[in-house]
């Protein structure tokens, strides 16, 4: 399963994250710089999947945003990584060329579509419209 | 920049994000958050009621700050005010931040329960989604006591719609995991199953994870799963890429959806049924097909998605293990990809022909790629990709290949990563033990270990080379030649010092014929690294001397000189000062008989597991331990020994371990604390009578652990009782304070108070190295009887840090009362990692049943008055001993005052004897207590009397003291 997944821009700065698995605030900032740190120091040429501690990163770079997931051991890592571009494809169509700005100023969007995607570190849907479909409704009602 | 916001934006919201950006140092930063968490606070106090669209932007804010790493301590009542709000924006940012930021134990469960239940029963969809994901995310006890027979029914009703099925699904999921008891199966159970045939995709997805869970906990309940999967899988993977529209991703159909399929069927043997199994036989083959056929599309994401499917369902090839062909198949695939661009892939693909390797159908087809795969091993760039290929190369090995394959992980080691090189020598180690058809190669290969990667060399790797050595008569003579010309070399290793030390006190008589190796020579040699070493090592050596004085009396001046010297035998260090002083006294004393004998070659080691799999069994554990995966142990056991069978688990091995006697190890055999080792003992005990009056106390050189006393030393061992432990205990007997224990790591110091039937005791425990122990943990527990009534322990009053400094101390407390008499000791487990190895260890607590005793003074009337009270057999106990400790009256008086009774003056009418008198107080009884100590000055003896009111009082009195004088 999933147990976190974050967004990080180069700088080290969380934009998005949402934990599975309870992990304390304290050891969470810890987590996030390791974890940036860990992909930040690796080349385009390297594998995108990494051990971390007991579970495995994967990861993916978009311009200066990474996206990382953590997954236990008995996970897909290629079926991960493209639920990672996924998302990420689902935000474009959604933000129309998503950028980091758009995740920092519709943090609540974001999560509802992550919402809609994984839940409970499980993926629950892969169609990009469905998953877009409570926004769409939203946004219908906001305008009319 | 509030026009980047979408939807309702919250402009006050945007204003404060910019504002951050703009921010130019961290500390202007927080300067902004911590004005905007006064300014929600003062809204949030404030009289003015805030409505709904406020609230939401606040707690939004707060969500915000939250994200940048602040700890928010308020906002949780507005949010859940926003649970009750009828507009789904304020609903989900209420929801999101429960979610996000309370606990599960809350006290806010109660009201969020309320919501949520609300929400549950609106009918409205995205409402009950809203609450489903919640109870999901925060999945306390309290929410599934509340909803755990709710969700099942929304999840199999036929009105429910899809959206609301699917996070049901996942809600069920994780409440079954954190109170599978309050999760029934029912009547549900058989209709969760027939969700695989839902025709909505997103239903199947979300439903497999549950019944994955599900079937890996009650796999005879969901076995109708696997037919079910296979045919859902069969549709999809026969389907054309345009038939599952949405659900088709760059051309591949449902990808995750068949990866999940291929999953739960991993859950499961291979089908019975042949029609299912035909069909599934048939799908696994398409999809190894469908990897030949040219792709649908140049772009990644195709072959990505069209991979992680392939990858799944060789996963499951592997896990049936039972079809050659389709195990070949795979095999050839993984070969392919061995070479492909995408790093990604190679890396996927070695990992998972790692544990191909372990099947019989293709162990063979796997080796053809050896050399691709040493290739990678020199050449990826990626190191995480090159452990991988370590890891292959391990599980290929066998007979047939075992000479290359240590030859290339040798030279790989040279240049290897610091993060990988342990391993990397452990599994040298190994491999080169277990393919070992002559042995000359095996030293040369551990040799060239040590040499290439001295410092990654743990002591389990050399303890067996010298296992070995000394169990095979054969290559003694080889092994003494090859130590003796690595140590030529003007800087070698320490480890080479170590192994070169012990195998050449042992076998140097073998190359003394050589003029070149004379005896003087090889000690010369020895000797001239002697200064550089540590101070186990130089124990070593001095062993070793020692050994040389036996085997070529010629050295014999030599060596005496050396041990002579003031740096040796007045050595500050008391481990080396003693051996100093015992081997010089030794060499003197002794006739060359007594010198045979006690300095006899080592005896051969018991056949045991090598310790080095045990290590690396330990360094891969945690992995596996976390993970409820079924290939997991398969690829575990096939990695550590190659064929498939599958290695004992930890426990077993544990056990193993610790019934194996402790092989002596002790190159002199003379310790008498080391009972189990084969050298004899008539040696023992005279060495005692050489020594009677020579050397300081032995016992602290017993504790200490060096490689030479103990070829397992203690924080190897899974669970080590520590064998002096009862030693400890009985130096404990008469005093309170003191060093209980002490190695290399560790030392515990103990000080203690006792009152009436209580005691208080306070541990110290004091990191002597300059690396912090983590994760350490202690425990007390009473075994056996001890627990149930005997002696209660009260916890700590705190628990101990989780972390210890290095050079650090930290103190725990014991609350101890006593409440009937006990005669077992209470025990301490101590455990803690250090660099990487979980240390372990166990040692009595010296709680002794003496330490309850109130003095009680009395006249030499009263006291024979009550020693003919108890005068009725089994109220006495009785011991006559030999003296083990000075007889000095002083030291005496001084033990017995310890003890904790009054001593009686003028009671006794021989006034050589020890009379004292006590009570020992428990909370249900008091238990008078007599004692008196005979001393014969003559014959060295004593004879020791005992009368209590309670008979099994009397024997362990009289045992704990038996020791003492």
């Amino acid at each position: 399963m999933i147990r976190f997944m974050l967004m990080v821009n180069r700088q080290g700065q969380t934009r998005l994250s949402r934990y599975y698995q309870p992990v304390e605030l304290s050891r969470r900032a810890q987590l996030e710089a390791d974890v940036v740190r860990c992909c930040l120091s690796r080349r385009k040429d390297q594998c995108s999947f990494v051990d971390y501690k007991d579970f495995k990163l994967v990861y993916r770079q978009y311009a200066a945003l990474y996206v990382v997931v953590g997954v236990t051991d008995n996970e897909n890592e290629l079926s991960v990584y493209e639920l990672l571009h996924n998302f990420v494809e689902v935000l474009d169509k959604y933000f129309s060329r998503v950028s980091e700005l758009d995740i920092m100023f519709n943090l609540d969007r974001v999560h509802i579509i992550l919402d809609e995607m994984i839940q409970n570190g499980h993926v629950v849907e892969t169609n990009k419209s469905r998953v877009l479909a409570p926004l769409t409704a939203l946004d219908k009602m906001a305008d009319g | 920049m509030p026009a980047v916001s979408k939807g309702d934006g919250m402009r006050g919201l945007a204003v404060f994000i910019s504002d951050i950006r703009n921010c130019k140092s961290k500390e202007a930063e927080i300067k902004r958050i911590n004005k905007e968490l006064a300014n929600i606070r003062s809204k949030f106090k404030g009289d003015k009621a805030l409505d709904g669209y406020s609230k939401k932007k606040y707690v939004c804010k707060l969500l915000f700050i939250f994200l940048l790493g602040h700890d928010i301590d308020f906002g949780h009542m507005e949010a859940v005010n926003l649970l009750s709000s009828n507009k789904y924006t304020e609903k989900q940012i209420g929801y999101l931040f429960i979610s996000v930021l309370v606990n599960s134990n809350s006290e806010l469960i109660r009201l969020i329960n309320n919501a949520i239940k609300n929400d549950l029963s609106s009918r409205n969809p995205t409402f009950m989604c809203l609450a489903l994901h919640c109870i999901a995310n925060v999945g306390s006890r309290e929410m599934a006591e509340a909803f755990a027979s709710e969700i099942p029914r929304i999840l199999v009703a036929g009105d429910t719609m899809d959206s609301v099925k699917q996070s049901a699904a996942l809600c069920l999921l994780r409440l079954y995991k954190t109170s599978p008891d309050l999760v029934l199966m029912g009547e549900w159970t058989s209709r969760v199953v027939h969700l695989l045939n839902d025709q909505h995709m997103g239903v199947v997805t979300a439903a497999i994870s549950l019944i994955t869970c599900l079937s890996q906990k009650n796999p005879d309940e969901f076995k109708t799963c696997v037919s079910l999967a296979v045919s859902r899988l069969s549709r999809i993977v026969s389907s054309a890429s345009t038939d599952l529209q949405d659900y088709t991703y760059y051309f591949v159909p449902a990808p995750w959806l068949s990866c999940k399929l291929l999953r739960l069927l991993q859950c499961y043997p291979p089908p019975e049924d042949g029609a299912v199994k035909g069909r599934l036989v048939e799908c696994l083959e398409t999809i190894l097909n469908k990897a030949q056929e040219p792709p649908k599309s140049k772009k990644v994401q195709h072959s990505n998605a069209k991979n992680a499917i392939l990858f799944e369902a060789i996963s499951l090839i592997i896990h049936y293990d039972s079809e050659p062909n389709l195990l070949v198949r795979a095999c050839n695939q993984l070969g392919q990809f061995l070479q492909h661009r995408e790093t990604n892939l190679r890396y996927l693909a070695l990992e998972s022909m790692c544990t191909l390797a372990s099947s019989e159908f293709s162990h063979e087809a796997v080796k053809t790629h050896i050399e691709t795969v040493i290739n990678a091993l020199k050449t990826e760039r990626d190191v995480s990709v090159r452990q991988r290929a370590a890891d292959l190369l391990y599980a290929m090995c066998d007979r047939s290949n075992a000479k290359q394959i240590v030859a290339e992980m040798l030279s790989y080691l040279e240049t290897a990563d610091y993060s990988i090189r342990e391993e990397m020598v452990l599994k040298v180690a190994i491999l080169a033990e277990k393919y070992a058809v002559d042995y000359s190669w095996y030293v040369d290969t551990i040799l060239n270990l040590i040499r290439i990667a001295g410092d990654y060399v743990s002591e389990e790797v050399w303890y067996r080379v010298i296992q070995i050595v000394i169990n095979r008569d054969d290559v003694q003579g080889y092994a003494a030649k090859t130590v003796f010309e690595a140590l030529q070399a003007p800087a070698c290793h320490e480890n080479m010092v170590k192994v070169g030390g012990y195998i050449l006190g042992e076998f140097g008589n073998l190359i003394a014929g050589d003029p070149r190796s004379s005896p003087l020579v090889q000690f010369n040699l020895l000797h001239s690294k002697f200064h550089l070493c540590s101070v186990p090592t130089r124990a070593l050596l001095l062993s070793a001397y020692i050994k040389f004085i036996n085997l070529f009396p010629e050295t014999k001046a030599t060596i005496q000189e050396v041990l002579r010297c003031d740096s040796q035998i007045r050595n500050s260090d008391v481990e080396l000062q003693q051996r100093a002083v015992e081997y010089l006294k030794l060499s003197s004393i002794a006739s060359t008989d007594v010198l045979a004998t006690v300095l006899e070659e080592m005896p051969p080691f018991p056949e045991r597991e090598s310790s080095i799999l045990a290590k690396l069994k330990k360094k891969k554990g945690p992995g596996a331990v976390s993970v409820p995966d079924l290939e997991d142990g398969k690829r575990e056991g096939g990695e550590l020994n190659g064929g498939g069978e599958r290695g004992p688990d930890s426990a077993a091995m544990s056990a193993s371990n610790a019934s194996t006697p402790s092989p002596s190890a002790d190159l002199l055999g003379m310790r008498s604390a080391a009972p189990m080792s084969a050298a004899p003992t008539s040696a023992g005990s005279l060495l005692v009578d050489v020594f009677s009056e020579a050397g300081p106390a032995a016992p602290s050189a017993a504790v200490n652990d060096d490689g030479f006393l103990s070829s397992a030393p203690p924080s190897e061992d899974p669970a080590t009782l520590l064998s002096e432990a009862d030693e400890l205990l009985n130096k404990f007997v008469c005093k309170n304070n003191g060093v209980l224990f002490e190695n290399q790591l560790l030392q515990i110091g103990i000080k203690s108070e006792y009152r009436q039937n209580l005691g208080r005791m306070y541990l110290f425990y004091g990191n002597k190295t300059s690396v912090q122990f983590a994760s350490f943990t202690t425990t007390v527990s009473c075994p056996g009887e001890l627990q149930s009534h005997i002696l209660s322990i009260l916890r700590a009053t705190k628990p101990v840090e989780p972390v210890v400094e290095g050079g650090a101390q930290i103190q725990q407390v014991l609350n101890i009362e006593c409440l009937t008499d006990f005669s077992e000791a209470p025990l301490l487990n101590i455990k803690f990692r250090y660099g990487g190895a979980l240390q372990n260890l166990s040692l009595k607590l010296p709680v002794t049943i003496n330490k309850f005793f109130q003095p009680t003074e009395m006249t030499s009337h009263d006291f024979f008055q009550r020693w003919k009270q108890l005068s009725q057999p089994q109220q006495e106990a009785q011991k006559i001993f030999k003296a083990n400790h000075s007889m000095d009256t002083e030291v005496l008086k001084a033990k017995l005052l310890g003890l904790g009774t009054a001593l009686l003056d003028d009671v006794d009418p021989n006034p050589e004897n020890y009379v004292c008198a006590g009570v020992i107080q428990t909370k249900g009884q008091q238990v008078g207590c007599l004692l008196r100590l005979e001393p014969n000055g003559q014959a060295q003896m004593y004879r020791l009397t005992l009368r209590c009111s309670k008979d099994s009082v009397s024997l362990r009195l009289c045992e704990l003291l038996a020791q003492q004088f």
